[in-house]
């Protein structure tokens, strides 16, 4: 049975401001499900509070929309709850950045076998227009009068530093490689990063920005030299987008814990019984 | 009727727990009853600490007052304890420390002494009060070798042997030097009834595996953290697994996610932990996803006193989220109740789709207690409900019903797809701020907490059936409120007393008649402004008198019989507002 890309679109109304890049981020989404056609019920979306939390709404699968910055640790307890759940969490730059910044790494380091798409608008666009920690600092806007006085942080170097297994980068300006990263996102095997770049044309309108800066990584570069990678995202010129890394040879969270389990064979009544004897 | 209490204080480090934990495995195995007690200081070496144990041939209700046994390995566990010493009771000192003063007998023992002539290091020196224990109270020297060889086994034979040593030293020592004092001998006695003896946190443990739970994340905190490392240990044995997270919101978070996916899922905390998790308490109430948390309170508030005890989190988990989250909080009264109540708790919290707090506290997660070998058929387990095939025709998430509990689809079945939020929503779970949604919905999810006040069996009723003055306690008071109404009774006062097993919603018709049936209410609680009187006072509009203690401390029966006294003289009245003014 093949899915098209209807399949995966929810009955319940957009409420995204035109323009904004998270419609193309939602329909390169769409089109990914519907390209590896997997069936909508074993796949859950999972997602913060901000703009791009809305997302699960949005998509005709399960999907669980829960509170700021927890998104990664709801999705790993999906993950670990039923295996065979395909898991997409999505949130914004506030959501993963700011106020969930500490659960990212140990996703990282767990190397849970999901999906992540920051939709980095540099922006609080929910709250009208409050900057972010990926706002540039020569942005001026409410919560800035007098310019930005933090520096941004830039995701691909922290998901580098954090030892994700997978790093990529796309962008709201270019739809069909934005498909193709989270096709192979979600082909990865452990935790997979996408970082895209999806601009708030109300409050941070930074597509003219992207637009001249953004350059696909060059086809010959190799994805698993993290020496490479951490060249690329330094680069004071361009904004690379594509794959910087990649690993799959580690283990992944659920495999570890079926490891666990599996030397345990099953019989719960003579667990039970030894577990009671310790204490008789 | 037999009975002792048996006190061991010494520094941090020294090794009192474990020589009170053996002494305790010992009376249990002899069939004893047994109750223990414990302070130590939030340090890992150093400090102050303190295990008792109060034995007895029936049932023991708590953990005692007056120590019968003092063993003081130093001077300053003498100072500390010295004054709790029963006056007919026995010190057991080490000379080379100190001189004692007091009406009790001194029976001086060189436990350093002996501990350096025998094993050569000051190592060992709680094995040689171990056997001095066992000798004055007529334990065989066989079962207590035993429970050493379980403990150092697994560090080899050449450990075994000097922990021997150090047993037999002690216990000879008594032999060849007599005391005055006659004691009740514990000698091992036969029981058709066959018991178990574990704390709360290992209780509730396992009751939570036996209740179906296969998916444990938490953040070490004292004092739950044995929890944690008990379902990191055990979990995996019947299926299931567990995570410890980066934090509190990380450990819950997943819960909720693992639950939403389908699995029985629980986390365990204390009151620092619980302050963290209420945002996400607030989520699985509103998107109705069942989950357990424990909480092991502690004295608060703030980092307050980690090791000590307090049942100061009540307000927090009967109200704690922004907005009006329900949920249901469970309390059990003694370590038995640990192992069942949690079995309840997963049961409520999958029956009525909210999340459920179990509330122990630090007397109750780390006493241990005997009690009947457990039977885990007792409480029948029960799953959430799931669609049928016509639900999920044109499947509802939220659908309204008479109970207010809808059908939970789990991700993997055809038709089911939603996606649970914590927005306000549809019955098809999609948001929905319209002010007659948010009305349907707030009383949907209030109405499911109004049906489960109906359930039965979380109320306990003791003491006299008819009476003028009654008592009503939750949690971990139970016992030493059922002491006090004993010594009440014994001393021509009756007093009924109700404990409650579930204090949030409250079961209502249990109360009512109970308040219906005597004259003056007693509330007796371990915090400061009694959270549990205001909310009693709150929902049945009646003049109660508030029993409280702050002093990190559980209750013992003589300060409950003291206010019972107080209340039977005439000399207590309910007092308006008094939560800001103490009585």
């Amino acid at each position: 049975m093949s899915h098209p890309t209807t399949d995966y679109k929810s009955d319940v109304k957009i409420t995204w401001c035109p323009g904004c890049g998270d419609f193309a981020v939602l329909n390169a989404l769409y089109q990914a499900l519907a390209t590896m056609d997997l069936d909508p019920k074993n796949v859950v979306v999972v997602s913060g509070i901000g703009c791009s939390g809305r997302l699960p709404i949005f998509v005709n699968s399960y999907g669980f929309h829960g509170v700021h910055g927890r998104v990664l640790p709801t999705a790993m307890g999906v993950k670990i709850g039923n295996p065979k759940l395909t898991v997409i969490a999505v949130g914004g730059d506030g959501d993963g950045l700011a106020i969930g910044g500490g659960h990212f790494p140990h996703a990282a380091r767990r190397n849970i076998d999901i999906t992540y798409i920051m939709l980095d608008n540099n922006i609080y666009g929910l709250t009208k227009g409050q900057t972010s920690p990926t706002t540039l600092q020569s942005f001026q806007g409410k919560s800035s009068p007098y310019g930005v006085a933090e520096e941004n942080l830039n995701p691909i170097a922290l998901a580098l530093a954090y030892d994700v297994s997978f790093v990529a980068r796309g962008y709201s300006g270019q739809l069909k490689h934005l498909t193709d990263l989270i096709v192979d996102g979600v082909n990865h095997k452990g935790f997979s990063f996408i970082h895209a770049l999806s601009p708030c044309v109300v409050f941070n309108d930074t597509y003219k920005y992207y637009g001249k800066k953004v350059t696909p990584i060059a086809p010959y570069e190799n994805p698993s030299n993290k020496m490479r990678a951490l060249e690329l995202w330094q680069d004071k010129h361009h904004i690379f987008l594509g794959t910087f890394y990649k690993d799959e040879t580690r283990q992944t969270f659920n495999e570890r814990i079926r490891d666990i389990i599996g030397q345990f064979p099953r019989d719960d009544e003579k667990y039970f019984r030894e577990l009671v004897n310790r204490y008789a | 009727m037999k009975e002792i209490l048996v006190r061991i204080g010494g520094e941090g480090g020294e090794g009192v727990i474990s020589c009170g934990e053996m002494l305790t495995t010992a009376f249990a195995r002899s069939s004893y009853e047994v109750f223990t007690f414990r302070t130590y200081p939030a340090e890992i070496k150093g400090g102050p600490a303190m295990f008792q144990v109060r034995v007895s041939d029936q049932v023991v209700l708590s953990q005692g007052q007056a120590a019968d046994i003092l063993i003081a390995f130093n001077e300053e566990a003498f100072q500390l304890h010295g004054e709790s010493i029963h006056p007919e009771g026995l010190l057991v000192y080490d000379p080379a420390h100190f001189k004692p003063d007091g009406a009790f007998e001194a029976y001086p023992v060189p436990l350093d002494g002996i501990t350096l002539n025998v094993v050569k290091s000051k190592l060992g020196k709680n094995v040689v009060a171990l056997g001095v224990c066992a000798r004055i109270l007529g334990m065989s020297i066989g079962l207590l070798e035993q429970m050493v060889r379980d403990r150092f086994g697994k560090k080899g034979e050449t450990v075994v042997a000097k922990n021997f040593e150090a047993l037999k030293a002690g216990y000879e020592y008594v032999d060849q030097h007599p005391f005055k004092k006659k004691l009740p001998m514990f000698e091992a006695v036969h029981s058709p009834v066959k018991r178990v003896v574990m704390s709360g946190n290992e209780a509730l443990s396992i009751g939570a595996i036996s209740a179906g739970c296969r998916y444990y994340a938490g953040y070490p905190i004292t004092p739950a953290s044995d929890i944690l490392e008990f379902m990191e240990r055990e979990l995996p044995k019947f299926g299931g697994a567990v995570v410890q997270t980066e934090d509190e919101m990380a450990g819950i978070a997943s819960v909720v996610g693992a639950s939403y996916a389908g699995k029985k899922a629980m986390s365990a905390t204390s009151g620092p932990g619980l302050s963290l998790m209420t945002e996400i308490l607030g989520l699985a109430a509103m998107s109705e996803i069942p989950c357990v948390v424990v909480d092991a309170q502690r004295g608060g508030p703030s980092t307050g006193m980690p090791t000590k005890n307090e049942q100061g989190d009540l307000n927090l988990a009967v109200y704690g989220a922004h907005g009006e989250a329900p949920r249901i909080v469970i309390a059990p009264g003694d370590v038995e109740e640990c192992l069942y109540y949690i079995i309840h708790a997963f049961n409520l919290s999958e029956k009525y789709q909210c999340p459920v707090l179990f509330l122990t506290d630090q007397s109750l997660a780390h006493r241990t207690q005997t009690f009947p070998w457990p039977d885990f058929k007792r409480v029948p387990v029960i799953s959430r409900l799931l669609p049928t095939e016509a639900d999920l025709k044109e499947y509802k998430r939220f659908v309204i019903t008479e109970n207010g509990v809808s059908p939970m689809a789990l991700p993997g079945m055809d038709g089911g797809c939603y996606a649970a939020t914590g927005l306000e929503h549809s019955e098809r779970g999609s948001p929905n701020f319209t002010p007659k949604m948010h009305a349907l919905m707030s009383a949907k999810r209030a109405k499911k907490i109004r049906v489960c006040s109906t359930e039965k069996g979380f109320t306990a009723r003791y003491g006299a059936k008819k009476a003028k003055i009654g008592i009503v306690g939750w949690g971990s008071t139970q016992g030493a409120i059922r002491e006090a109404v004993d010594m009440a009774a014994k001393a021509g006062i009756p007093v009924a007393h109700l404990q409650l097993k579930m204090v949030y919603p409250l079961p209502e018709a249990d109360i009512r008649e109970f308040l219906a049936s005597v004259e003056q209410v007693i509330v007796a609680e371990i915090n400061y402004s009694g959270q549990f009187n205001q909310i009693l006072r709150s929902h049945f509009l009646v003049p109660t008198i508030s029993l409280t203690k702050s002093e990190g401390l559980p209750f013992v029966a003589e300060e409950i019989l003291a206010k019972i006294r107080s209340v039977a003289a005439g000399s207590e009245k309910p007092v308006v507002g008094a939560a800001l003014s103490r009585q």
